[in-house]
């Protein structure tokens, strides 16, 4: 013989299934609560992911100083062919002789020329640098090596590819020890990087170029392109000049990094006539991020808790309609030997089998739609185990909150008078 | 003229009321009544409608409680048994059979049978066995997957019996059994009676038509929730 549990949510889906509809429309309530809490988690937490990879690129020690071109002043000076602005060589050095705590600064210049090799071409971000970039970065070395000093002392001819360029340039062979070339340069390739996190905003969108680095150390960059990066602005005789693209300054003690980016901050505001930088501090945007995450999860609890609310009121509410439909067979099962137990009980299992039916639903769900969300807004999702879970457990428990008052209306109905029930 | 029945009682009612408050004045559906029926009798209780008839049997039944008075079922004290205990009573020794049926709509007939057993705390290994022969000697064993209804009124209210057996009950209590039926039906289900009182089953059967009641072995005629009559019907006078 079945046990009496088994029989008992046989029984119970007997009884829903005398209604399919209605059944069906209750579950739906559960349903969209689970799934948007799933949904909603997942997103939260890719989100807050995808933040936390950023940060963490950008280096959470770190105080990075940005050139950024001015807004400009109404219709510009004809005369004025050069645009100046961005870091400066003495912004550098004011730092490395004045600041305390400081680990090592290392300065960025981009350089706008073509990168070729063989038939192939392509335009990625040249940058020249000090070895000390990659400590300051935590980038990771794919093949051969990354700058050194000597590189650096000697002026010389050497390159490091991004593992784009590398995949672009050569994407059968290995760059280690080719000849590539730079504007009108060779550079002989010493080494490649492994790719950085691929962050959402590092996808190139359809039909664009891939993005790419090329590093050169910072001397030779001088050398051969200048001290000062000057371009010509696409469709007019304008040129930019830009002395520095930008400024790492890598801090000891993680606690002195609000310190230091104070101290950034004061001496580009006095030095610099215009705002043409900006201070980039990997830490505060982590605690940003936090902060965000914070309020989306209460936000996020709030509505979930709104939702699933609203799905047991409905439970509840059909649950109700349920007893007092039924109250002749609750008078039959009185009669025939039912306890006010099993009278509970059987109620209990009806609601627990609808919100339970409507959160396995509702968990296809919340996982499906973070993956459409994916694929159509372009978001970063990420389910993890336990939120199909908790939302899952959530709704079983409803189920048995807002199946409760029914159960015991139906419990405590005297017999005679429900038998009496037309 | 009452039969002083030798017998072990199947049911004893010693001074039970049963009362309801209406506005100012209190109905007396019960009043101070005080009977025995014996193991293995077959009484027909007759009256006229509003005389106590349902609300004896509701109390005999446990499923209604006395507002005075004691009662006892094959012996034991009944009247201070709290729900719980009443429950699993009815579930073990007491057979319901109603006048609409009462059968559960989302069951077929052979789970309808099973109900009882249910809500045993010990069911029968036998059960399902015991359901299936019970089907077949009410001539229904081969509409047991059927749903209640998909089956006539006669043929509902033979499940019903069916299931009013499978708990081997010391009382049978039948509220208007027939009343729904039409004669030839109901002649049918009394012949059930019939049979199962000749197995030595203790039954009350609740009716007002005269008929009906002729076909018991014994007559108790209720007026205002008192005793007005007590006799035995010769056997197959009817
Ligand atoms: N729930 C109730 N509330 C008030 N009065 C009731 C209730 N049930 C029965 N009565 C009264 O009790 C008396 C006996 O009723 P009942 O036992 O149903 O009679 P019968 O079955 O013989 O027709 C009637 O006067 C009826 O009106
Ligand atoms: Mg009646």
């Amino acid at each position: 013989m079945q046990s009496t549990l088994l029989r008992t949510v046989r029984l119970g889906v007997q009884s829903l299934l005398l209604h399919k509809l209605r059944s069906s429309l209750t579950t739906l309530g559960v349903l969209f609560g689970v799934s948007s809490v799933i949904a909603m988690l997942a997103i939260g937490e890719g989100a807050s992911i995808e933040a936390q990879n950023q940060i963490r690129q950008l280096g959470s020690q770190n105080v990075i100083l940005r050139a950024v071109k001015p807004p400009e002043q109404g219709v510009s000076n004809q005369r004025q062919r050069v645009l100046a602005y961005g870091l400066l060589d003495d912004d550098l050095a004011r730092i490395e002789e004045t600041f305390p705590g400081i680990e090592r600064v290392v300065p960025l210049r981009e350089i706008s020329e073509d990168v070729r090799f063989g038939s192939r071409s392509m335009r990625p971000r040249i940058i020249s640098t000090l070895p000390a970039y990659i400590e300051a970065t935590g980038r990771v070395v794919d093949r051969g090596r990354f700058l050194d000093e000597f590189d650096e002392a000697s002026h010389a001819n050497v390159c490091v590819l991004g593992y784009e360029v590398a995949r672009f340039l050569f994407p059968l062979s290995s760059p280690l020890g080719e000849r590539i070339k730079l504007g009108a340069d060779y550079f002989i390739c010493v080494g490649t990087l492994l790719p950085r996190v691929l962050l959402q905003s590092d996808r190139p969108a359809p039909g664009k170029d891939i993005t790419g680095e090329v590093f050169i150390p910072l001397n030779t960059g001088a050398k051969w392109f200048g001290k000062m990066q000057v371009k010509m602005r696409a469709g007019s005789m304008d040129m930019e000049a830009v002395e520095l693209h930008e400024i790492i300054v890598a801090v000891k003690e993680a606690e002195n990094v609000p310190l230091v980016a104070s101290a950034c901050r004061e001496m580009l505001a006095r030095e610099h006539s215009q705002r043409d930088y900006e201070v980039v501090v990997p830490l505060e945007l982590l605690l940003r991020a936090e902060e965000t995450k914070r309020i989306f999860n209460i936000v996020l609890g709030s509505i979930a808790g709104i939702s699933l609310l609203v799905g047991g009121i409905g439970i509840m509410n059909v649950m109700l309609a349920t007893v007092t439909e039924r109250t002749r067979e609750i008078g039959i099962r009185r009669a025939l030997g039912a306890k006010q137990s099993h009278i509970i009980t059987q109620f209990l299992v009806e609601t627990v089998v609808l919100s339970a039916g409507g959160g396995v639903l509702g968990v296809a769900l919340g996982i499906a739609i973070p993956s459409a969300v994916e694929r159509f807004a372009d978001m970063r999702t990420v389910v993890t185990p336990g939120a199909p879970l908790l939302a899952f457990g959530i709704s079983a428990g409803i189920g048995v909150i807002f199946g409760l008052y029914p159960a015991w209306r139906a419990a405590t109905m005297d017999p005679v008078e429900a038998l009496r029930h037309e | 003229m009452s039969t002083a029945s030798p017998v072990q009682a199947a049911a004893e009612l010693d001074s039970v009321s049963r009362v309801y408050p209406m506005g100012g004045t209190d109905v007396r559906a019960l009043d101070d009544f005080t009977f025995s029926f014996g193991q293995g009798e077959f009484w027909a209780i007759m009256g006229s409608s509003g005389s106590g008839k349902s609300t004896l049997l509701n109390i005999l039944g446990c499923i209604d409680r006395v507002t005075s008075g004691t009662f006892s079922l094959a012996g034991e004290d009944v009247s201070l048994l709290d729900d719980n205990a009443l429950s699993d009573l009815r579930s073990r020794k007491l057979g319901f059979i109603f006048q609409s049926y009462n059968l559960i709509p989302q069951l077929n007939v052979l789970e309808n049978i099973l109900v009882p057993l249910f809500y045993q705390d010990n069911p029968p290994e036998d059960g399902e066995q015991r359901a299936r022969a019970l089907a077949e000697r009410v001539g229904l064993s081969d509409r047991l997957d059927h749903r209640p209804q998909e089956l006539s009124g006669g043929q509902q209210q033979r499940v019903a019996i069916a299931r009013s057996l499978v708990n081997d009950p010391t009382l049978i209590l039948a509220d208007e059994a027939t009343g729904n039926l039409d004669s030839s039906t109901a002649a049918e289900i009394l012949d059930l009676f019939d049979e199962l009182h000749a197995e030595g089953k203790s039954i009350l059967l609740v009716t007002h038509e005269p008929e009906i009641g002729a076909r018991a072995e014994r007559v108790l005629r209720l007026k205002d929730g008192r005793i007005d009559e007590v006799y035995g019907n010769q056997r197959g006078a009817f």
